[in-house]
């Protein structure tokens, strides 16, 4: 009988993953047939730009931006939530506020969308023409200011609200895995409680840490609707964070051209969206290989 | 290399779907059309399914559900996926009709496709004319008259500053203020710019070089998605102005356009006034009401800037019921009932009552084959 079940449960596990890869195999297959005849469109349907690497560079380049942007605030923000969840906050609070950050993944972003647009955006705006005003000497706020404050960096808040929960809720797990030995010890040694976390949390939780960045970071850069909605783009290449003339993402930027495209337009974008499959493996390959370097060094 | 072969999978897929859609219905439906026949109900019933450009999806609502009222038993589907989609859906035969915000033309052989697949020259109609307003939102301006090669200038970044020396010259009395302007305009590709950039690459060459484009063609001004995105930018904004749907102005300001001496503001009957005044497309069939619309036009009372959406379909059907809905359906559109709906829904102006008695005429006149 437990035989059988075995076979079972191993056939019913071996067939999940194999499906897993087919799924995925099938979708790198499709991107890069259906994606190939854009290499010889013609500039009047790649928005004049010379040829294909043209047209994708400033949207890969917006997407990395605009990702980059989200990690750099999302991250260390998610990792100190974590802490107050994990080590810091006395259980009443900290099971309260695990839920409320659990529930933000939860928000469709359309809805992000909506709030950036309406309510973050304007707020900014005004922040953004201050900046412009007195930091305008750093090329990140050269401006001039976005009055409806619809930029990049405001797109990238926005996403970086919308990875917070994912690289929390990983972070919060990893952190209260921590042998309670570990931890008594460190104390035990006459270390402080941020000591102890240094030497003993996040040493452990190095590689689950770089894992649960780079899940935000995947959500960063697929995320469609909410840049879509958000960001004014207009297809330039800058490091101006605060004007209403910001870079695109492959993401949004399909999302924007898929229903009017037709004929080789259509290719186009697939192809555009084979060159964020294509970064989106490439990050997480990375993030995967620091993962794996940071086990090692532990070991030693 | 005209489609791709994701699309070549789905529309056969789409086209069997209504098929088998309507043949159902046609089971059904058979009975009560034949028993009705000799009634003096219209005894319509089935199922219609057509889609095309989005611009006319709030017409295209009120008169499905307008129709629908008055023919209990038919379903009408309208699936705003583009005005590209629907011609070529059109043509390989997934809908038995379409809306589009431009007409058939035969640069990528949609004309004759779309005759072919008809058997005969098909049918366009414009059933939705819709003015397109420039907003703007400047604190303390409440009326701004424009040029066409102002407008030009401004959305083409050459004129930067609300009180540019061109547009003081044309609002004498007004406090403009010394603010950059921010030009919104649509980052999704979409058939009102494509109406917008004709308008000024057809009146102002000069300060609109671009030529008629869907996606806007320069890195400059601020992008939004969609009509409301671009309502919402300039509402949000500080000194913004932009283009959208008038009926979609809301509380922003809008601009009175130059056309010869006068400024004339986007009303409804001002914006069906263009269609009069502009000639037909040559060499099209009778059965083809395509416009090459007069956007230089200096008659008095006519706002220029205009969205022209048509029905596509064909004179003739493989069977009876499809025909009879299309009829029915279009000729519904067309009434002056039908146009008054959507003027009251989505905004639109009224065709004038010459033109709807010829769309009339070449509606009843389809029949099955």
């Amino acid at each position: 009988m437990t035989r059988r079940g075995d076979t079972v449960f191993k056939s019913l596990a071996t067939s999940a993953a194999v499906l897993i890869l087919v799924a995925l195999a099938g979708v790198a297959i499709f991107l890069t047939l259906e994606g190939m005849p854009a290499l010889k469109a013609e500039p009047d349907v790649l928005g004049g730009k010379g040829n294909i690497i043209l047209y994708v560079w400033p949207l890969v380049y917006g997407t990395l931006l605009a990702a980059a942007l989200a990690i750099i605030m999302a991250a260390p923000l998610s990792i100190g939530l974590a802490l107050v969840i994990s080590h810091y906050a006395p259980r009443k609070l900290a099971k309260p506020i695990g839920y409320l950050v659990d529930l933000l993944a939860a928000v469709p972003s359309v809805v992000y969308g909506l709030w950036g647009i309406e309510f973050l955006g304007p707020r900014l705006g005004r922040a953004y023409a201050w900046l412009a005003e007195n930091l305008g000497f750093l090329p990140f706020f050269e401006g001039p200011a976005s009055g409806s404050g619809r930029t990049i960096l405001t797109a990238s808040i926005v996403l970086a609200v919308m990875a917070l929960p994912i690289i929390t809720a990983i972070c919060r797990e990893i952190f209260s895995q921590t042998p309670t030995l570990h931890q008594e010890a460190a104390l035990a040694l006459g270390a402080t409680r941020w000591e102890m976390i240094r030497l003993t949390v996040f040493p452990y939780s190095r590689s689950g840490m770089i894992s649960a960045i780079m899940l935000g970071l995947g959500r960063a850069l697929g995320e469609t609707m909410a840049v879509a909605m958000v960001l004014s783009a207009t297809g330039v290449v800058t490091i101006n964070l605060i004007s209403s003339v910001n870079p695109s993402t492959i993401a949004a930027n399909i999302a924007l051209g898929f229903p009017e495209a037709s004929g080789i337009k259509v290719n186009v974008l697939i192809f555009s969206g084979l060159v964020l499959f294509v970064i989106t493996f490439i990050v997480n390959f990375l993030g995967r290989l620091i993962a794996a370097r940071g086990l090692v060094k532990e070991g030693r | 290399m005209n489609r791709t072969s994701f699309r070549k999978a789905l529309m056969p897929s789409a086209a069997a779907l209504a098929l088998g859609i309507s043949l159902t219905a046609c089971g059904a439906g058979n009975e009560t059309a034949n028993s009705a026949g000799s009634d003096e109900s219209s005894g319509l019933s089935g199922t219609l399914s057509g889609g095309g450009a989005s611009s006319q999806e709030a017409a295209q609502n009120a008169w499905r559900a307008g129709f629908q009222e008055a023919n209990p038993d038919v379903t009408v589907n309208y699936d705003p996926i583009g005005s590209g989609g629907g011609r070529e859906q059109f043509a390989a035969g997934g809908f038995p009709f379409a809306g589009s915000d431009s007409y058939l033309t035969d640069e990528e052989g949609e004309l004759s496709a779309a005759a072919e697949r008809c058997g005969s020259d098909a049918i366009e109609i414009p059933n939705y004319v819709s003015p397109i307003a420039v907003i703007y939102n400047v604190e303390g301006v409440d009326s701004l008259n424009l040029s066409p090669e102002v407008i030009g200038k401004i959305f083409n970044d050459k004129i930067k500053k609300w009180n540019d020396p061109a547009i003081a010259e044309l609002n004498e009395g007004v406090d403009l203020p010394d603010a950059t302007i921010t030009a919104v305009h649509r980052s999704d590709e979409s058939g009102t710019t494509e109406n917008f950039t004709n308008f000024l690459a057809t009146v102002a060459e000069d300060a609109w070089p671009h030529g008629e484009v869907g996606d806007w063609p320069i890195e400059a001004g601020e992008g939004g998605n969609g009509t409301s995105g671009v309502v919402a930018a300039v509402t949000q904004g500080v000194n913004s102005i932009g283009y959208a749907d008038a009926s979609q102005a809301g509380e922003l300001g809008v601009v009175s356009v130059q056309v010869g001496e006068e400024f004339v503001a986007p009303t409804a009957e001002a914006a069906a006034k263009i269609l009069e005044v502009s000639p037909r497309v040559e060499g099209r069939a009778e059965v083809d009401m395509a416009f090459d619309l007069d956007y230089k036009t200096t008659e008095t009372g006519v706002y220029p800037i205009v969205l022209t959406s048509y029905l596509i379909a064909c004179q003739t059907y493989a069977d009876q019921e499809t025909a009879d809905l299309v009829k029915g359906y279009l000729g519904y559109i067309v009434s002056s009932e039908g146009q008054q709906v959507a003027a009251e829904q989505a905004g639109s102006a009224p065709l004038a009552d010459s033109l709807a008695s010829e769309a009339q005429e070449i509606v009843e006149a389809i029949s099955v084959k």
